[in-house]
């Protein structure tokens, strides 16, 4: 234990751990095996025990600087290499490299006999020499268990067993022994008596036609673990074990918003589109344009210069670009200048596990910045609901983690109630946005609506969704007093009321003209009277000036025949006149 | 070493399988160490060249602590072990060879079959 400076771990009280470079499996283990100590790796029969020791063994030699040796009792050293080679193992190499020893231990069981008492020093020995011979820091036994095959004598073999475990304590190297799933017990012949510090059972389950391979930590003195059962898959770069936790919800939040490419969605979503880094659920019934949406989304992003990775478990990329291009998105060129990549797989190809590894490793080696997976449910297929779930939680952590923005399409089956259906799936998403047929009139036509859009306001109305030559549009569905009117009848509503505006304002209009003519008429008719008043006060002032005149010659008259006769002045005048005028008049 | 020993092995095969009927024993013990089981069965062996094989016989004592790769190249896990090289097929007896029965029993096999 001196021998090996404990350095994977800083705290003093903690067991100093040995990372073991596998994918996942250090951070359930919380930082790899027990440093120092033996491992007990065991599980039935194809489910990867000897891959995980020997990746165990190559990524401490490669990554770590830990020399490692292999003591095989199953396979011979070409075997393992050939098999491992296919694993992008390069141990042919690591051996010349004299980074690895491998040990191939064999005893014939046609040749041997016992006779008399024996141990197993000559195992003990070939171990010390290989350990010696390269520093070697990690130990592999891939199935001890062979020896029990092979001697006849258990009471010895088991007393050597505790003598070698506590042997490789004393060495203080890191060991792993693989050993075969028993019947009633973790292994067939009870090793993990000897081996108590670690056991990590593998197992390989089929359920419903998809076989998956599971990986537990049973025991693991002395530290915390995680004690889930993990899937975990073996793929071209070795094994990777996903833990469904494994980032716990404390990603880096973004505050930065991008497009949708649909401005009317984006004016329902606060304004400014979705939160960078959210991730997006989109259900809706078969053709309500799910994919049509996820490919303006990424037309959208693409164009923004960011990377997007499309996931396609229905139609081929060939096939997607063709119909984008039918409503006038140009797909092509984005392809072209790698910033649109298409992967298209059947669900029923692999298991579920094996896709969210394929997408994994997609999603690293293209890093996108818009991850969007076309039909989320197409997977439901290739596992059980739960297992979907527990794949989507992943692939959203996973995402969110390394602030991608991901887009799920859903589809939802008619007949089911929406928001159960996808109950399961809609809590791990941030933002909802349903696409929904509205039947009626002899006619469908599409909706849109948002149903949740976390941290932000959002819009809470039913909007057309209208699919042209040209694209998306959005626009307003028709609510009034009998319910949403959309399609035709919103069109015909539409016509309706314009009909009713039209015939108001040519009555306002006719009314108007009726008053200006009213008006018009009584303003002659002012001018008239006015003009007959004119006339006769025009009159009037000619009989007064008549008058005057009159009067004036009537005095002139009567002074003159006054004189005339010389008469009797004035009172006769007076009378004469007085009676002169009444004569007249 | 290595090298002679095998070949010395190689050339020691061939000459048997050309001349069968010389019937020259080649054995090995692997033993570890000077324990009190690697002596007892240095001694049986050594007893039984000298009374049953007489001169026909070669042995080979070695100590896999002084050459722990020879324990590797011939494939020893349990000590002690004799290899009967010669004659064909090759036997392995694993133990302090206190029970010398099957042993005999493969030895004799051969003397018979030469006296026979």
């Amino acid at each position: 234990m001196k021998k090996n400076t404990p350095d994977s771990t800083s705290p003093a009280t903690l067991l100093p751990k040995c990372p073991t470079g596998i994918q996942g499996l250090d951070e359930i283990t919380g930082g790899g095996l027990p440093r120092g100590r033996p491992t007990l790796v065991c599980g039935g029969a194809g489910c990867g025990k000897t891959l995980l020791a020997v990746e165990f063994l190559v990524r401490g030699a490669v990554q770590f600087d830990e020399p490692g040796v292999l003591m095989a009792f199953e396979e011979t050293e070409a075997e393992l290499k050939a098999n491992v080679a296919s694993l992008g193992f390069d141990l042919a190499g690591l051996v010349q490299r004299k980074k690895v020893v491998i040990d191939y231990v064999h005893i014939e069981r046609s040749e041997v006999q016992e006779s008399g008492e024996y141990d197993l020093e000559g195992l003990f020995v070939r171990l010390n020499y290989a350990i010696d011979s390269i520093g070697a820091k990690r130990v592999v036994l891939d199935t001890l268990e062979a020896l029990f095959a092979s001697l006849p004598n258990e009471a010895i073999l088991r007393a050597e067993l505790r003598r070698l475990f506590r042997w490789l304590k004393d060495k203080g190297v890191t060991a792993v022994i693989t050993a075969e799933r028993g019947r009633d017990q973790l292994t067939r012949h009870g090793l993990e008596e000897y081996v108590s510090d670690c056991v990590i059972l593998l197992d390989h389950r089929v359920n419903e036609q998809i076989a998956t391979r599971h990986l537990r930590v049973v025991k693991y003195r002395g530290a915390l673990h995680g004690t889930n059962e993990f899937p975990f898959l073996i793929g071209d770069e070795g094994i990777s074990v996903l833990p469904i936790t494994s980032l716990g919800l404390n990603h880096k939040i973004s505050t930065e918003r991008i497009a949708t490419g649909i401005p009317r969605l984006d004016a329902m979503l606060g304004g400014r589109g979705f939160f960078r880094g959210s991730s997006i659920l989109l259900t809706g019934t078969p053709g309500t344009g799910k994919t049509i949406v996820s490919a303006n989304f990424a037309q959208a992003a693409a164009r923004r210069g960011e990377r997007v990775l499309f996931f396609s478990f229905e139609e081929s990329p060939n096939q997607i670009i063709r119909n984008m291009h039918s409503i006038g998105l140009r797909l092509e060129p984005l392809v072209k200048r790698r910033l649109l990549r298409f992967h298209s797989a059947r669900p029923s190809l692999y298991g579920l596990e094996m896709h969210l590894a394929t997408m994994f490793k997609e999603i690293a080696a293209f890093q996108p910045a818009v991850v969007i997976v076309d039909p989320i449910t197409s997977l439901m297929d290739a596992g059980t609901a739960s297992e979907c779930r527990g794949m989507v939680t992943r692939l959203v952590d996973y995402l969110k983690a390394g602030q991608v923005t991901s887009l799920f399409t859903s589809l939802t089956q008619a007949g089911h109630s929406l928001q159960q259906s996808e109950a399961s799936m809609s809590s791990l998403m941030d933002s909802w946005i349903l696409l929904q047929d509205f039947e009626g009139n002899g006619e469908r036509n599409r909706v849109l609506y948002v149903l949740k859009a976390r941290g932000m306001k959002h819009s809470n109305q039913i909007r057309e969704f209208l699919i042209s030559d040209h694209g998306i549009d959005v626009v307003d569905a028709y609510i009034g007093p009998s319910g949403v009117l959309t399609g035709s009848a919103r069109a015909a509503q539409n016509a309706l009321e314009k009909a009713a505006m039209l015939a108001s304002q040519q009555e306002a209009a006719q009314l108007k003209r009726e008053v200006d003519r009213k008006r018009a008429a009584l303003e002659r008719q002012i001018s008239d009277l006015r003009a007959d008043y004119e006339t006769e006060a025009l009159e009037l002032r000619r009989i007064a000036q008549q008058v005057g005149t009159r009067t004036f010659v009537l005095g002139t008259e009567r002074a003159a025949s006054g004189r005339l006769r010389q008469a009797d002045i004035k009172v006769a005048a007076s009378t004469r006149g007085k009676s002169k005028l009444g004569g007249k008049s | 070493m290595r090298t002679n020993k095998t070949s010395h092995a190689t050339r020691a095969s061939e000459k048997a399988l050309t001349t069968r009927l010389t019937d020259k024993y080649v054995l090995r013990l692997f033993v570890a160490g000077a324990t009190a089981r690697s002596r007892q069965a240095i001694l049986r062996v050594r007893q039984l060249c000298e009374a049953e094989l007489k001169d026909n016989c070669t042995l080979e004592v070695i100590d896999i602590y002084q050459q722990p790769g020879l324990a590797r190249e011939n494939q020893i896990v349990a000590t002690p072990t004799l290899i009967k090289e010669l004659p064909r097929p090759i036997r392995r007896f694993i133990g302090n060879l206190a029970n010398t029965d099957g042993l005999f029993a493969e030895l004799a096999l051969i003397t018979k079959d030469q006296t026979a």
